[in-house]
């Protein structure tokens, strides 16, 4: 149940984060894709805040043999460049800078926009389900796709 | 040079607020506060990851926090003039390419960077890079908005 608290606040924390921060309008998030044209640095600022904490977070977990609330760090070791990270991202934004929308402020914007980011939203995850698919294919038994980001 | 349509004074607020909830996720529950990844999780399209209920509880935070700001400050701006077919061919490309990449904005971006993983730096410059150049071609052939 902690667990589960946890997870809930940091997720409606992170929703409060994106809605303050302008990022559940697509045409600001655009707009920092717009390098050449009506080019909006909003963007910037929010990734360098949320790296701040971040990068305290990543310091202090140096000191902790556990998280407070499991029994230990779940975290991506992988440490290759391969095709699928590369391709899956230029891909990604693509579909980032059509719509001016990533999986968080699509999701989040179900409460400001429930149409349109219902839309959004079922479309991924029948991309999700594509990714599954492909990663199935015969001459790749061990699928590349992990539960862990980053 | 700052646009005077840019808020880089709510940009750092937010983005702040976006750092402490993943620091919240990694210190609490050890995991990595990525949405692509929770999301696909919570609904049965991804093999590792955290237990479905946790997974669930992230996501449905996101629009519960959406929902908090809106109570406390007001409507929160929220522009969509692009149709029902470039959302849905969107939302199918990120999909799929998130999965593919392993991580977004939020796993790679923001989890990955302040951890100066390799992979995740260089995830986020082709995402960002790939998305203005998606942009720019939009543009020149009078699709922008």
């Amino acid at each position: 149940m902690r667990r589960i608290l946890i997870s809930l606040s940091s997720g409606t924390l992170f929703g409060a984060g994106l809605a303050v921060s302008g990022m559940l309008d697509p045409v600001r998030v655009r707009g920092f894709l717009d390098l050449f044209g009506r080019f909006d640095p909003t963007l910037a600022f929010v990734m360098g805040g949320a790296m701040l904490p971040m990068a305290i977070a990543w310091i202090a977990t140096r000191g902790m043999t556990s998280p407070f609330a499991d029994e230990k760090f779940y975290l991506p070791d992988t440490r290759q460049l391969t095709p699928s990270l590369i391709g899956g991202s230029a891909l990604f934004g693509i579909g980032w800078a059509l719509a001016g929308l990533c999986p968080g402020p699509g999701i989040a914007s179900l409460a400001t926009r429930p149409r349109e980011a219902g839309l959004f939203v079922v479309a991924m995850l029948a991309g999700f389900a594509l990714a599954v698919l492909v990663a199935r294919k015969p001459d790749q038994p061990s699928a590349p796709l992990s539960g862990e980001t980053a | 040079m700052m646009p005077e349509y840019a808020m880089p004074l709510q940009g750092l607020v937010g983005g702040l607020l976006i750092g402490v909830a993943a620091a919240i996720m990694l210190l609490g529950n050890g995991r990595i506060a990525g949405v692509s990844g929770l999301a696909a999780r919570a609904v049965g399209l991804s093999p590792g990851g955290p237990p479905r209920s946790l997974a669930w509880a992230f996501v449905i935070g996101l629009p519960l926090g959406a929902l908090t700001v809106q109570a406390l400050a007001g409507p929160v701006v929220s522009r969509f003039p692009m149709s029902g077919t470039v959302i849905i061919l969107a939302g199918l490309i990120v999909g799929f390419g998130t999965r593919l990449g392993s991580g977004c904005t939020s796993g790679h971006g923001v989890c990955g960077m302040s951890r100066l993983s390799r992979r995740s730096i260089i995830a986020t410059l082709t995402f960002i890079a790939s998305g203005v150049i998606t942009v720019a071609i939009v543009n020149a052939i009078g699709g922008g908005w």
